[in-house]
C-alpha cells in the first residue's frame, strides 16, 4: 500500500477551508457585486421612502418616536432579510443544482460543514453591511446619529448568519426552485410583516403577539432600535441578542445537515 | 514485492435504493501509473470515481486512497488528490486565472508558491495567452484543459479524469491525450474513466473493464486481447441469413463470436481454417463487447 504522507491531520471547521470557499466568493463578488448592492439597498430603501411618507403622514409618532425613526431602524431587519435567506436560498440551489460548484469544491479537502459555514460567514458579512443601508438612509431623513449605531452591524451579523443558514436548509431540503415559493409565502412574508418593522405589535391580538416573540426579525427590530434610539435595556436586550444567536446556531446545525444529505450519497 | 498501489478497493458497493450502481468493486491502481476504467454508460463509472473523493459513501467494502482509509481520513486523501469532473463545473463569470487562484485557495498552497503554481498551469493547459479571458469566452476544448489544470495546480500524487474527452471532437481529443499522457510520462499517478476504447488503449498501462458494477476483466490492454479475443480476428460479410448460419457454424466450431451490424467476428481463429472473411488483429474493443456484451456508443 501507497505509504500515507502523514501530514499533520487536518481538522473539522479548519481554516484553510473556510478561506477557500470564502476566496471563491470574493473573487465571484467582483463579478456581481452592482446588481447584488442594488437589489440588496435599493428594495428596504423603497419601503422605508414608501411607509416613511405613506405613514408619516398620517402618524408622526410611534412609541414616542418619529414615524421614520421606527421605520429606519425597522427596515434594517428587512434589508438583513432580503440579503440572507435569498441568496442562502437561491444562490446555494444555482450552485449546486446549475454550477456543480459544490461537486467541485468537495473533490477538494473541505466538508460540507465547511462549505456551510463559510457560505454562511460571507453571507452573513454582506447582510451585516446591507442591512446597515435604510438606517443611513434614515439619517438623511431625520434619523439622529448614535453611537449605538456601530453595534447595528454586528447585530444584522448574527441575524444574517441564522436566515442565511435557514436559505441554505431550504435549499437543501427542496427538490426543485418551485418549493420556494412555498416558504417565501408561507414563512418569510408573515414574518417579515410580523416583525415590526413598519407598526407597531401592541394591537395585535395576543396570539399574535405571543408569535412574534418567536420571529428573529421581531427580536432584530427590537435590539436595533434599543441601540439606535431607546439605549441599551439589559435584561431585554440579552433576550434579543441570545434569541438571535440560539436561532443562527440551531440554523447552521440544520443547514449543514440538509446540504450533506444533497451533496452526499 | 507487491507494487505500492495508489488506490485499492476491495468488494466495494454502492446502492441507491433499488439500484446497486457499483456491486463488490475490485481495483486496484498501481502508484505510477495510468489505469483506464472502461465501461458502457452506466457501468458505475462515475460512482466509481464519486466514491474515491467521497462524495459517495460505499454501503460495503474497502476503500483506500493514497494509503487513507475513506472515508474517514478522505480529507487527507483529497489534499494530494486532483479530480477532473466529467461535468464542466469551472466559475463561468470568473477569469481563466481567478477559477486557478480559487483552487489554489483551496488546496492550501501557501501563499508564496501560489503565483508559481498558477503559471505552471496556465502553461500546462497552453492557457497563458487566454489568462484573462472569461471562462464563458472559452471553446469546449479550452474549458476541459482549464478543468484539467485546475486538477493539477496543487502538483497532486493521484489525479482522477471521469470521461476527460466525451464530447470533444476528435482533433481537441488528441490534444487532451499529449495533455494527460505529458502527465502520466511525469510519473503521476492517474485513474481515467472512459467508454472510448481507443482512449484506453493509447494512454492506459492497465485497463479494468466495468459492467454492472463489477470488474469483469483487468489487465495490460495487450493482455486483455490476447487472453479474450486472441491474436487475429475473422470479420465474416454477408446477408443476415448467412452471418445467422456463420454464427452457428463458429460457435458448433468452439469458437466465440460477436456481432458488429453488418458483419460477425470471430475471436481467436489464430490457425483455424474454414470461413471467407477478412482476417485482421484482435482489439481490446472486442474483448470489451466479448464480456460487457455491449456495444460502445
Amino acid at each position: 500500500m501507497a505509504t500515507a504522507t502523514r501530514a499533520p491531520r487536518i481538522g473539522r471547521l479548519d481554516r484553510p477551508a473556510l478561506t477557500g470557499v470564502l476566496v471563491r466568493e470574493v473573487v465571484n463578488y467582483s463579478s456581481y457585486w452592482r446588481s447584488s448592492t442594488f437589489s440588496s439597498t435599493v428594495e428596504p430603501t423603497i419601503y422605508l421612502l414608501a411607509f416613511g411618507f405613506g405613514f408619516g403622514s398620517i402618524v408622526s409618532t410611534i412609541g414616542g418616536i418619529d414615524y421614520v425613526e421606527f421605520v429606519g431602524t425597522g427596515t434594517v431587519a428587512t434589508a438583513v432579510l432580503f440579503s440572507s435567506a435569498f441568496p442562502g436560498m437561491f444562490g446555494t440551489f444555482v450552485k449546486y443544482q446549475f454550477q456543480r460548484t459544490y461537486d467541485a469544491i468537495l473533490a477538494a479537502p473541505v466538508d460540507t460543514e465547511e462549505l456551510v459555514s463559510a457560505e454562511a460567514i460571507w453571507i452573513a458579512t454582506r447582510a451585516g453591511v446591507y442591512g446597515c443601508v435604510p438606517m443611513v438612509v434614515a439619517i438623511f431623513f431625520g434619523l439622529d446619529p448614535a453611537w449605538g449605531m456601530l453595534a447595528v452591524p454586528l447585530i444584522a451579523w448574527i441575524a444574517g448568519f441564522g436566515w442565511a443558514c435557514f436559505g441554505i436548509s431550504v435549499a437543501g431540503f427542496s427538490k426543485s426552485f418551485e418549493n420556494f415559493n412555498y416558504v417565501v409565502s408561507a414563512v418569510l412574508t408573515p414574518l417579515f410583516l410580523l416583525a415590526g418593522s413598519f407598526f407597531p405589535l401592541d394591537e395585535f391580538p395576543g396570539w399574535a403577539q405571543a408569535l412574534a416573540k418567536l420571529n428573529p426579525l421581531y427580536h432584530l427590530v427590537q435590539a436595533v432600535r434599543d441601540a439606535v434610539i431607546y439605549g441599551w435595556d439589559w435584561s431585554a436586550d440579552l433576550v434579543h441578542i441570545g434569541v438571535l444567536v440560539v436561532f443562527g446556531l440551531v440554523m447552521w446545525r440544520i443547514a449543514i445537515y440538509a446540504m450533506t444529505r444533497k451533496l452526499i450519497d | 514485492m507487491e507494487r505500492e498501489l495508489a488506490i485499492r478497493l476491495r468488494g466495494a458497493v454502492k446502492r441507491y435504493g433499488p439500484i446497486t450502481a457499483v456491486d463488490g468493486l475490485d481495483l486496484d491502481v498501481p502508484v505510477g501509473t495510468c489505469v483506464g476504467l472502461l465501461g458502457p454508460n452506466g457501468a458505475g463509472k462515475s460512482t466509481t470515481m464519486r466514491l474515491l473523493t467521497a462524495q459517495s459513501i460505499a454501503d460495503e467494502g474497502e476503500i483506500e486512497v493514497l494509503g487513507f482509509e475513506l472515508p474517514g481520513e478522505s480529507k487527507q486523501a483529497r489534499a494530494q488528490l486532483g479530480v477532473a469532473p466529467q461535468l464542466d463545473n469551472l466559475d463561468t463569470t470568473l477569469t481563466v486565472e481567478q477559477n486557478l487562484l480559487v483552487f489554489a485557495h483551496l488546496y492550501r498552497i501557501g501563499r508564496h508558491e501560489r503565483r508559481d503554481a498558477i503559471e505552471r498551469s496556465l502553461r500546462m493547459a497552453k492557457l497563458v495567452e487566454r489568462r484573462d479571458s472569461r471562462v464563458d469566452k472559452l471553446s469546449g476544448g479550452m474549458r476541459r484543459r482549464l478543468l484539467i489544470a485546475r486538477a493539477l495546480i496543487h502538483q497532486p500524487r493521484l489525479v482522477l479524469l471521469d470521461e476527460p474527452t466525451v464530447g470533444l471532437d476528435p482533433q481537441v481529443r488528441q490534444e487532451m491525450w499529449a495533455l494527460i499522457d505529458a502527465l502520466r510520462s511525469e510519473g503521476t499517478t492517474i485513474l481515467m474513466s472512459t467508454h472510448y476504447i481507443e482512449e484506453a488503449q493509447r494512454l492506459a498501462d492497465t485497463v479494468t473493464i466495468m459492467s454492472h458494477g463489477k470488474a469483469v476483466a483487468a489487465g495490460p490492454p495487450s493482455e486483455l486481447v490476447m487472453e479474450h479475443a486472441g491474436r487475429d480476428v475473422l470479420e465474416v460479410y454477408g446477408p443476415p441469413a448467412r452471418l445467422a448460419e456463420v454464427e452457428g457454424e463458429a460457435q458448433a466450431a468452439g469458437l466465440r463470436t460477436r456481432r458488429t451490424g453488418t458483419s460477425v467476428s470471430i475471436l481467436n481463429v489464430d490457425g483455424f481454417r474454414g470461413f471467407d472473411g477478412e482476417r485482421r488483429p484482435a482489439n481490446l474493443e472486442d474483448v470489451f463487447v466479448l464480456l460487457t456484451g455491449e456495444e460502445i456508443a
